[in-house]
């Protein structure tokens, strides 16, 4: 081979590959975007059915039961306006508790009830979700603007 | 008055920094002597300037003085004094004080250990780290001042985060900000080279051990801070994908490439664009990582409670510093073409395989970190991006550069004949892949992912005992003995390294494949079964620490009739804070992990426990270990230090000219 048809083979096999590298990551990508919806949205039926997504909130005061085996747990998420039932069966973070920011991944079952399959909490005391925050503040700035 | 001196000492750090920043360039660009030398003094004097502050408030956190609005936050009168010492670093503004530190550090270690550098090149240098260290300086000073105080004091201290409490927190910043910090080492030496216009393999060389050095430290900072999420946030896992570890990882994928291509650039003086580039990209993503992680933009394990100014100055810093050496690099670029020419089958050509495969992998983590934030910026929604994006990408990104690491070794230089490689690692080759296969079967666990996992795992301890079985009869003639004794540190360093990935491997793929856990529900006398292991719960006794109360199970482990462990999970509750907090207890062994946690208590009094099963976890951390281990082979061989001293006259000389 010529130095020159090398270097050109080498080339279109280094752009090749990323190319290829580029296309499987992007497609990747696309397929596990997770996105994120307020209960709010919920409730209005917004959210898709059938993949998984996100819900931020309150944990709802006095939602928080344990199932008869002890270890499935249900509660409800709010942004103050609506409210979303929750089941879960795991661990809950330390700091999951009533009236606390937390954050839930999971499906919407066809019984309404939310199946969470990850829970996540604030990690210090003064440190609330971001997606919890921006819940409840969507709520509470619809819930003026009805007053107005 | 001591948080005032500590102040005050930070102020003239900055000073000295900014005269370190600004002078010894002027002094290069005048060639003026003179003005050069001022930026060693000034280094080492801003160096014990900034220690002198850090010391100042670590004294006022051990002695518990709340009228320190830092220490009033984050630390407690009961707290253990180790814990008070580390709480230093626990909250924002010490963690930058840190990471100023670390900078002061490594530009000392810069003006001690590269003394033998010609005087231009290091004025150069200390400029540009001058100007970096400014930038953190300032942002400590005018956004996140560690020293203000609160009057009145308050009574008591709200405590370091109960998850911070742990001796993990001693170690794993320090060697996070180590490694982050290094590669502005990195980072300094390609920026004065690009000033200079002289992008030589002399330059090459004097980076690599820098660059090695500070990947070492990140290694093993990655690593401590994942062996502590394991054991700490109690869920079993190891790895989250989390924005904040990705932050970490990613100047580490880039930094690894960076490694590589300085080999090229020393050996054939070829990829010197893009060796410059990987060295502004590796700085540039750990400035990012100090802004992801102290913006508290994302929801992390290390979000802090924020403000949104700080976020900003990081951020307009990192624009600055992309900015300006991307201009340079557009502007000096064109006298940067050349170097060696190389074939389609050649060590350069696999090491460019291996650069182009970490970048794309590197992007991919880039892509899936800050993409949520983007759409979140433009009002577009929320979104986040799950492990699954990382695990389905990773796989087919690292397979390959598995399978290069093991052959480039063979390849030599410049151009080498494909069927002579071929018949060399061909048979290796396969037998992996048949060892793979039959390995999954072996363990009843048969998926591709498995079969692939451990067919990489045999191909690279295969291919390490053919390199290094090729090394040793290269060099015919003397004994065994002396031609091991032979071989440089740096092939040691190379060798060990790979061999880690290798070991590293066998972790992921067995405690991916064959890990287990169940949550129970168990009263005293109870027991469960998991793996093989059989758990009898004893019961729950009360257990108080300095600053928390405990509840404090008794779990007894045995296999085969035989109890061989005692575990006691905890479950604290830390009362400043008024924040519980699981302890997880781990029986560790070279096969395997036995791992407990303790839920809540149930209303009839039993209690909800977590039993995991984690096969060969531990192999994760001995394979970093190994890798670390390379890389402080790599960058103590002898030749740096004799090049060093070969340089210097020649250095000395130019300078004369």
């Amino acid at each position: 081979m010529k130095p020159r048809s090398k270097r050109l083979m080498l080339l279109g096999g280094a752009v090749a590959l990323l190319i290829g590298a580029v296309a499987l990551v992007l497609t990747a990508f696309q397929e596990n975007l997770v996105f994120f919806h307020t209960p709010t949205e919920v409730a209005e039926g917004k959210a898709p059915t059938g993949r998984t997504f996100r819900i931020g909130g309150l944990v709802e005061p006095g939602s928080i039961k344990r199932a008869a085996d002890g270890l499935t747990v249900q509660f409800a998420i709010t942004d103050t306006a609506k409210v979303i039932p929750v089941t879960y069966k795991g661990s809950l973070p330390d700091l999951f508790s009533e009236g606390k920011g937390a954050v839930v991944q999971g499906k919407m079952g066809p019984d309404g009830q939310f199946a969470a399959s990850e829970v996540l909490a604030k990690h210090d005391e003064n440190y609330m979700p971001p997606e919890a925050q921006h819940a409840v503040d969507q709520a509470q700035k619809t819930a003026k603007t009805v007053k107005q | 008055m001591i948080p005032e001196l500590g102040h005050f000492s930070l102020i003239l750090a900055l000073i000295l920094a900014f005269v370190q920043g600004v002078v010894p360039l002027i002094g290069a660009s005048r060639n003026r002597l003179a003005l050069m030398s001022v930026g060693r003094t000034a280094a080492q004097g801003q160096f014990l300037f900034i220690a002198f502050s850090f010391g100042c408030l670590t004294w006022s956190f051990i002695n518990s003085d709340f009228t320190l609005q830092l220490a009033a936050g984050n630390s407690h009168s009961a707290t253990p004094v180790i814990y008070k010492i580390t709480g230093v670093w626990g909250n924002h503004e010490g963690s930058l004080l840190l990471w100023a530190m670390s900078l002061a550090l490594w530009t000392v270690a810069v003006t001690v250990f590269s003394r033998n550098l010609p005087e231009i090149f290091m004025a150069r240098v200390l400029g540009v780290l001058g100007l970096v260290s400014t930038g953190f300086l300032l942002f400590l000073l005018v956004t996140s001042n560690p020293f203000d105080r609160i009057l009145p004091g308050a009574p008591e201290g709200r405590d370091l985060n109960p998850l911070l409490q742990d001796p993990g927190m001693i170690i794993h910043p320090p060697l996070l900000y180590m490694g982050y910090v290094g590669f502005s080492v990195a980072f300094a030496f390609a920026i004065a080279a690009l000033l200079s216009g002289r992008m030589d393999a002399a330059w090459a060389r004097w980076s690599r051990p820098w660059t090695t050095v500070a990947w070492v430290f990140l290694t093993a900072g990655i690593a401590i801070g994942s062996g502590w999420a394991y054991y700490e946030l109690g869920w079993g896992g190891w790895w989250f994908w989390d924005p904040v570890e990705n932050a970490s990882f990613m100047p580490w994928l880039l930094g690894t490439a960076l490694m590589h291509s300085l080999a090229v650039t020393e050996k054939r003086g070829a990829f010197r664009s893009w060796t410059v580039l990987l060295a502004i990209g590796a700085f540039s993503l750990s400035l990012m990582g100090t802004f992801l992680v102290r913006s508290g933009v994302l929801t992390s394990v290390h979000a802090f409670a924020t403000d949104p100014a700080r976020g900003l100055f990081v951020l307009a810093l990192l624009v600055l510093v992309i900015g300006v050496s991307l201009t340079l690099f557009a502007w000096r670029a064109p006298t940067l073409a050349g170097g060696g020419s190389f074939g389609l089958v050649s060590r350069e050509a696999s090491l460019l395989g291996n650069n182009v495969l970490l970048s794309v992998a590197c992007g991919s983590v880039l892509l899936g970190t800050l993409y949520p934030l983007f759409i979140d910026a433009l009002n577009l929604g929320k979104i986040s991006v799950g492990p699954p994006y990382f695990e389905t990408v990773f796989v087919p990104l690292m397979t390959p550069v598995i399978v290069l690491m093991m052959i480039g070794p063979f390849v030599r230089w410049k151009g080498d004949d494909g069927n002579r490689i071929l018949r060399k690692v061909g048979p290796g080759l396969i037998a992996s892949v048949v060892l793979g296969i039959g390995a999954a079967f072996a363990i009843g666990h048969v998926t591709w992912r498995t079969a692939l996992g451990l067919s990489l795992a045999a191909w690279v301890l295969i291919g390490s005992a053919q390199i290094l079985w090729q090394r040793l009869a290269d060099r015919q003639g003397a004994g065994s003995g002396s031609r091991l004794r032979g071989i440089p540190a740096a092939w040691w360093g190379m060798w060990f390294a790979h061999l880690g990935i290798g070991v590293f491997i066998i972790g992921v793929a067995l405690v991916g494949s064959l890990n287990s856990q169940i949550q129970v529900k168990m009263l005293s006398g109870d027991t469960a079964q998991l793996a093989g292991y059989t758990f009898t719960f004893r019961g729950v006794s009360n257990a108080p620490g300095p600053n928390y109360a405990a509840a404090r199970a008794t779990i007894d482990v045995s296999r085969g009739g035989v109890t061989f462990a005692t575990l006691t999970p905890e479950k604290r509750f830390y009362e400043a804070q008024g924040m519980p907090m699981t302890e997880a207890s781990i029986d560790i062994g070279p096969l395997r992990d036995v791992y407990v946690n303790l839920g809540d208590q149930l209303e009839d009094g039993a209690w909800v426990v977590g039993l995991f099963y984690r096969p060969f976890i531990s192999w994760i951390w001995f394979g970093c270990s190994l890798m670390a281990l390379g890389g402080i082979f790599a960058a103590s061989d002898r030749r740096y230090r004799r090049l060093a001293e070969r340089e210097a006259p020649a250095g000395a000389a130019r300078q004369a000219a």
